[in-house]
């Protein structure tokens, strides 16, 4: 089988042809670094993002601070892992690297703070 | 009046940046002034990851990237005036200032670092037909709005253009539950960097309609819906082709200006090209001690190139603060075939230097020609370059000759 990927990991955004065999990557060309075939590979099995979202913050100098993961999580759960963030709600102030969430839904992926909120 | 050796307009990642090597460099009398409450400029609201890859070799959020910034500056006790306009800026570095806290300030610089970054085009810079509804918004202002105030934008979108903040916001209303239902680009290739189509359309079954454009915007109060139509290779609409699309909410992403206001109040001339200032190699301006860089010289994909560009302003500042002058910029640097723009446009053919450029159209498998005359200065192979993709190339100045203009072209 053959499959042309883009990889996201940098802002070259390498355009790699694979080709592959069920997860089993056979040949490669197109990736600058070694990083692009990692992606491949991992995109053969189990296509993973982080994502970054906001979250709602009382008796700040903002009504929300932004969030996000700390590692990649199936591309799947997405979804699932929007809404389990967005029941949360902070108490200001809360600084970067504050832990919202750890191990959110169990996927090995810790929900940060990525921006310093004062109290108003 | 106050006078400094440095005034820095604007607190986003160029002029943060370029404070904090002049203060490394050993100016101490340094003066940022900021537009807004804060420091950070535009990354405050860019709360996606990928920033930092190539400064610090991880995957930060905009915030967290202007933050490791805005803490050293505070550190290095770098002067700050926030929530503070700058009104004018004239040819002889006086800048006058409102702010309210300490009302009219008039500042004498020695030098005048241009940090203003840039803005965005409008729907009244397209002159898109149709009623003038509530809905229609600018892909910076959404992500403000969003991103900043807790303010939902709308449901049901259509984005116009498909810039790299366009992309990132499909992404981010569908994550808060808005439904995007595609992106229309009138050229026939994405503005946007290849990963953003990937990471923020095809991972949500986004779709992306290259050589279309809206040609109708209907609604009395509120947005109801759009027509797009197919374009033809000179981006007129192909009558036949429209669809309505109903929608309450159109963003546009078509495309960032340098914000230059005060740079012509200083008296300094753009390039037409760029839409920011002519410079030479040390980012300085046609006015002596007048630099510029980052957004509002030439639009970026990628802060970090900005905050590397900032810093070599900087680097030129110091000198020309410490020495009263820089070596002269006599030769003329070209964009010649396929070439959209090259900063910086003088050279010395004394320094090093780092030739930013970007070419007109997706090309494969070509070479970029630095030449001097006869004299073939640099020439790198391309196995793809694309618009969406500012080149930067490093020139050595072994390589270079002192008495001949540059041209820099596509073979």
């Amino acid at each position: 089988m053959k499959r042309t990927f883009t990889c996201i990991v940098c802002p070259n955004g390498c355009e790699i042809e694979t080709g592959y065999e069920g997860s089993q990557v056979l040949s490669i060309t197109g990736n600058l670094c070694p990083k692009g075939k990692t992606y491949v590979t991992q995109e053969l099995v189990d296509p993973r993002r982080t994502i970054a979202t906001s979250v709602r913050v009382t008796g700040g100098t903002l009504p929300l601070v932004s969030v996000r993961l700390t590692n990649a999580i199936p591309k799947d759960r997405i979804f699932d892992v929007m809404a389990e963030i967005n029941r949360q709600t902070l108490a200001a102030p809360v600084k970067i690297g504050d832990v919202v969430i750890k191990n959110i839904l169990g996927l090995d992926s810790d929900v940060i703070v990525t921006k310093n909120i004062e109290k108003a | 009046m106050m006078k400094k050796q440095a005034v820095i307009v604007g607190g986003g990642p160029a002029g943060l940046a370029a404070a904090l090597r002049l203060k490394e460099k050993g100016i101490q009398d340094i003066l940022i002034l900021e537009r807004e409450k804060v420091l950070g400029g535009i990354l405050r609201q860019c709360i996606h990851d990928g920033f930092g890859l190539t400064r610090f070799g991880e995957s930060l959020s905009g915030p967290e990237y202007a933050q490791r910034f805005i803490d050293k500056v505070l550190d290095a006790g770098i002067e700050c005036i926030t929530d503070c306009t700058v009104l004018d800026i004239t040819p002889e570095k006086l800048v006058t200032a409102a702010s309210r806290e300490q009302g009219l300030l008039q500042i004498q610089a020695d030098a005048v670092l241009l940090t203003m970054g840039c803005r965005e085009r409008t729907r009244g810079a397209l002159a898109t037909p149709g009623t003038r509804p509530a809905g229609v918004y600018t892909a910076g202002v959404a992500q403000n709005y969003i991103n900043l105030q807790n303010i939902m934008v709308g449901h049901e979108v259509v984005i116009l253009g498909s810039g790299d903040i366009g992309l990132i916001m499909a992404r981010r209303m569908t994550l808060e539950g808005a439904h995007v239902q595609g992106v229309y680009e009138v050229q026939p290739y994405p503005s946007g960097l290849p990963r953003n189509i990937e990471q923020c359309l095809n991972d949500y079954n986004i779709p992306l309609h290259l050589s279309h454009t809206v040609v109708d915007i209907r609604g009395r109060e509120r947005l109801t819906s759009v027509v797009v139509a197919q374009c033809d290779e000179r981006y007129r609409p192909i009558p036949g082709t429209e669809e309505e699309i109903p929608c309450d909410t159109l963003i546009l992403s078509v495309g960032l200006i340098p914000e230059n206001e005060l740079s012509l109040a200083a008296g300094v001339e753009l390039d037409a090209r760029t839409r920011g200032a002519f410079v030479d190699e040390h980012c300085q301006t046609g006015v002596p001690g007048v630099f510029a860089a980052g957004n509002v010289l030439h639009v970026h994909d990628l802060v970090d190139f900005v905050s590397l560009e900032a810093e070599a302003l900087a680097n030129s500042a110091a000198e020309y603060l410490l020495k009263g002058s820089l070596p002269e910029c006599r030769l003329e640097v070209k964009a010649g075939n396929n070439v959209g723009h090259v900063i910086p446009q003088r050279i010395s053919g004394t320094r090093d230097f780092t030739l930013s450029l970007r070419v007109r159209q997706p090309l494969s498998n070509v070479s970029i020609v630095v030449r001097q005359g006869e004299k073939e200065v640099l020439r790198k192979k391309m196995r793809k370059a694309l618009p969406a993709e500012m080149i930067q190339l490093p020139i050595k100045a072994e390589k270079l000759s002192d008495s001949a203009d540059m041209e820099v072209y596509v073979e």
